[in-house]
């Protein structure tokens, strides 16, 4: 019988500009040298749902951590209302998740079963920040779930802090999985097009599903978007994708 | 689709009901996006917001893009009805 003990906790971990930031880690308790696992929230926040995703990748094998993006805004506070607070300032600015996902990442090292070896998964506005963080990190695979902007300009007057990094696809460091839906908007299918085009005008490591009867959020089992089907297959590839990338001693 | 797209606008003489109680409104945010609660893919979400009095200072609603437009219409027709007061 397989042990399968996993540990699962909040902790404190130093971001952007050395600040505290709150962060929940998953690990497992069987020993041994292994991969990690960044987890990036989607725009609603750090929330169950993450959480719950952290701990899968646990039990899948790989030392996994979430932080909190919205801590400085709103800490402590309710997800709702953190994600709340932080939309009406303008939402993450790019530099500041950068910076926080390095030391998720450093943490993540620095732990004595790091195999050293690291892959970011972000859903939503993570999913841009998964392209984002294979641009400026040393991370070994990254996975982009339904990110907007990574290619197409947000319209004019637009509140939040984000910028397309289509015209940054040349500097990605890291094989990319890609998965979208195909009756989403942001990024729409078109998009999706058009950033497959630029990895492979400029020779990148991807690959990307698309999933008929699926929008936005799919992944997302307490909410109407959620797809059984979509679902399915899509944790099966970040799997495989992951085990590729990541295993090893 | 996650629009991001948000109207904000700022809010005086004005107040809300939250968990703890009345508090002043300072901020408003109109957004149709995923909800956190509400049975739809997408709702038309409003907050109100006081960020001096922190995160939990906030009334939220989600609402169907039915609702969202009869609120419209029930505003319309008060704010009319408010200039002949």
């Amino acid at each position: 019988m397989r042990h399968d003990a996993v540990l699962a906790e909040t902790i404190g971990i130093r971001g952007t500009d050395d600040d505290e930031i709150e962060a929940y880690t998953a690990r497992p308790l069987d020993g041994g040298r292994r991969g990690g696992v960044v987890v990036i929230h989607h725009m609603p926040g750090y929330d169950w749902g993450t959480k719950e995703i952290v701990r899968r990748f646990a039990v899948w094998g790989y030392n996994a951590i979430c932080m909190n993006l919205y801590s400085r805004e709103a800490p402590g506070a309710d997800p709702d209302d953190a994600a709340a607070t932080a939309r009406a300032q303008g939402g993450v600015p790019d530099a500041r998740f950068v910076g926080d996902a390095a030391g998720a990442a450093r943490w993540l090292r620095s732990l004595p079963t790091s195999n050293g070896k690291l892959g970011t998964i972000g859903f939503c506005s993570g999913g841009r920040q998964a392209f984002l963080s294979a641009l400026e990190l040393d991370v070994q695979a990254a996975v982009d779930c339904y990110g907007a902007f990574v290619v197409g300009t947000p319209p004019e007057g637009f509140p939040l802090q984000v910028q397309p990094l289509a015209d940054r696809t040349a500097e990605l460091r890291a094989p990319l999985l890609g998965l979208f839906g195909n009756e989403d908007a942001h990024p729409s299918p078109d998009q999706v097009d058009e950033l497959e085009k630029l990895l492979q005008t400029h020779g990148k490591d991807y690959e990307f599903h698309r999933y008929d009867d699926a929008g936005h959020a799919f992944f997302s089992v307490d909410r109407p978007a959620y797809r059984v089907a979509a679902a399915l297959d899509g944790w099966q590839r970040v799997r495989a994708f992951f085990g590729k990338h990541l295993d090893g001693e | 689709m996650c629009t991001y797209s948000t109207e904000k606008f700022d809010v005086t003489a004005s107040s809300g009901k939250g968990p703890q109680g009345w508090f002043p409104l300072r901020t408003a945010t109109v957004y149709y996006d995923h909800p956190v609660h509400a049975p739809q893919d997408h709702t038309v979400n409003i907050d109100f917001l006081n960020p001096e009095q922190g995160p939990a200072a906030r009334v939220a609603v989600e609402l169907s893009l039915d609702a969202a437009r009869d609120l419209l219409a029930a505003l319309q027709a008060t704010v009319e009805r408010a200039r002949h007061h």
